[in-house]
């Protein structure tokens, strides 16, 4: 199917919403939109970050998830507890695959869950009895944890527990550092607010520890990488390319993240921002307080990577912007290697992306490197920063979705058709089953990483693979397939 | 009365973000604008005004600022 004008993208739109009465069609109106890139502000067109409609199926998560699972989650010398009760930590326990080094157990603890483990007497009594005897009892069985972080839950916002006060008191009997999260679930509309509560957080707690400190030695290159979660080994593709160019970095946030490398951030010279949904709040904060710049940047796919390396170097000397020629001019061959084997099998595949904070529009770059087109895009929980800087990367007449309920989506890939689904694992097999090939985009389908040009080469490898996988093509039953050699049979006889 | 953070963009222009609406517009005109004052009335390209009474000497960006809505 060709291109979709702009009147049949809209035409689409309004059929989809048929089927929803009267007050929910003018609510989910406001979240559907026809690109156009002439639009300059995007809540013109497109509303975002509002409560989801009750009786949809929305994908979200909540803000308990935004916090422990995505902010502090990967941060791997502390202990993340899930205070409430078990299942909130356990069913979402290492499902987000942020790699990192260590031994788990004795000095990270990445992909354990350590949890309250809530009864009805801690929800009638309280639990801060509970937390307290808990936080002494971890840093006795691990006691290289360099501190602790208490992730609440539904529940305790509910109660009324005093997780501050227990918090301030184990870190001065401790000494550790100890950091109270008021990241209860029910609190803003998705996991969005969790990201900006675990920042504030990490602001409150954390950041300001080292400021009179300056024993730690700087150079004019320090930078540090912010909002890389280190998925599959991403934040580490990332990490050589910006030491080969000549920066140092002092700081992964969160992905392979520690303590200290937080604390000696309001060091660097300039933060690099990969995920700016979720960590857009410190970055502001930090050049507010300490001065220190920031600048977005996006490693999928050469053509960006090109430009963000460029755009990184403008900050520093000569000696830098030399770098960045250096590393593009290293890796050229090898980009150019990939692009000259899959490209021919991609062409002009057209690709339908729905995911969180920074890929629907991050990726996009990545995909047109292969010769694929992204015709339609939507964001979880984006706001409406976001959707303006997605605006600008999407072709005219697209489709824009925004937290796309279950029927939406499935109407929308019956109409458009496309060759490949980039979403989550709730997403995966509905699709799957409708015989469209389909990779997550959040986990990189146990794959990975995707960024740097070593993760190009990865991300292209996969997507020919989905793509062109012959099981496609064997999904119908052989007895309700017109065969073509039953068709040749017919023919002879 | 808005919170708003105001920072320079690389092409000199001033970002005006409101944390609470996460929004994010660039000023398009800012009523004084001297060496030695800053503020008054402020807008914003899509149309909205804000007042701040001005500041002397005026703010070193990026900085929060506490914005009225201007009638
Ligand atoms: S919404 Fe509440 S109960 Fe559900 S996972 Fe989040 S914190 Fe747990």
């Amino acid at each position: 199917m060709s291109a979709m004008s702009k009147e049949e993208t809209e035409a689409l739109i309004a059929e989809v919403l048929e089927v929803y009465p009267e007050k929910a069609k003018k609510d989910r109106e406001k979240h559907l939109a026809v690109n156009d890139q002439g639009v300059e502000s995007s809540n013109k067109c497109i509303t975002s970050n509002r409560k989801s409609l009750p009786g949809v199926m929305t994908i979200r998560g909540c803000a308990y998830a935004g916090s422990k699972g995505v902010v502090w989650g990967p941060i791997k010398d502390m202990i993340h507890i899930s205070h409430g009760p078990v299942g909130c930590g356990q069913y979402s326990r290492a499902g987000r695959r942020n790699y990192y080094i260590g031994t788990t157990g004795v000095n990270t603890f990445v992909t354990m869950n350590f949890t309250s483990d809530f009864q009805e007497k801690d929800i009638v009594f309280g639990g801060d009895k509970k937390l307290d005897k808990m936080i002494t009892e971890i840093d006795g069985l691990f006691p290289l944890n360099k501190g602790v972080t208490i992730q609440s839950e539904c529940p305790i916002g509910l109660i009324g527990d005093d997780i501050e006060a227990v918090a301030k008191k184990k870190s001065k009997e401790l000494d550790k550092t100890v950091v109270p999260v008021r990241c209860e679930g029910f609190r803003g509309v998705s996991q969005s607010l969790g990201h900006h509560i675990a920042n504030d957080s990490v602001r409150d707690w954390v950041l300001g520890a080292r400021d009179a400190d300056n024993s730690f030695e700087t150079t004019p290159y320090d930078v540090s990488i912010i909002g890389d979660y280190n998925i599959g080994g991403d934040a580490w593709s990332s990490r050589t390319l910006l030491e080969e160019m000549g920066l140092r970095v002092v700081a992964q946030w969160s992905g392979d993240g520690s303590l200290s490398e937080i604390e000696l951030t309001p060091k660097v010279k300039l933060n690099l921002l990969h995920c700016y949904r979720s960590m857009n709040y410190i970055s502001r904060h930090m050049e507010e307080k300490y001065g220190i710049p920031w600048v977005e940047y996006n490693f999928f796919g050469p053509t960006k990577i090109a430009e963000s390396l460029r755009n990184i170097a403008s900050h520093f000397d000569d000696k830098i912007k030399e770098g960045a020629e250096r590393v593009i001019e290293r890796y050229k061959s090898e980009y150019e290697a990939v692009i000259a084997k899959y490209r021919p099998r991609l062409e002009g595949k057209r690709v339908m992306l729905y995911v969180g904070g920074l890929r629907p529009r991050h990726v996009i770059g990545a995909y047109e490197d292969l010769g694929m087109e992204v015709v339609g895009t939507g964001y979880e929980f984006g706001h409406n920063d976001d959707y303006d800087r997605t605006i600008k990367e999407m072709g005219n007449a697209t489709l824009l979705y925004d937290d796309v309920t279950g029927l939406e989506f499935e109407e929308f890939v019956k109409k458009i058709k496309p060759d490949l689904i980039g979403s989550g694992i709730k997403e995966k097999y509905i699709f799957q089953k409708m015989g469209i090939p389909f990779r997550q985009m959040h986990s990189w389908d146990y794959s990975g990483p995707y960024h740097g040009y070593d993760g190009f080469a990865i991300f292209a490898r996969d997507m020919d693979m989905t793509l062109n996988n012959p099981c496609w093509s064997m999904l119908k039953a052989p007895w309700k397939q017109e065969s073509t050699e039953a068709k040749a049979v017919a023919a002879s006889a | 009365m808005p919170n708003v953070m105001i920072r320079q963009k690389q092409d000199g222009n001033l970002l005006f973000y409101i944390a609470k609406k996460d929004q994010e517009n660039v000023v398009s005109t800012v009523e004084i604008d001297t060496q030695e004052q800053w503020g008054g009335e402020v807008e914003l390209t899509d149309g909205s005004r804000y007042y701040i009474d001005p500041m002397s000497p005026p703010p070193v960006f990026p900085i929060t600022l506490r914005f009225k809505r201007a009638e």
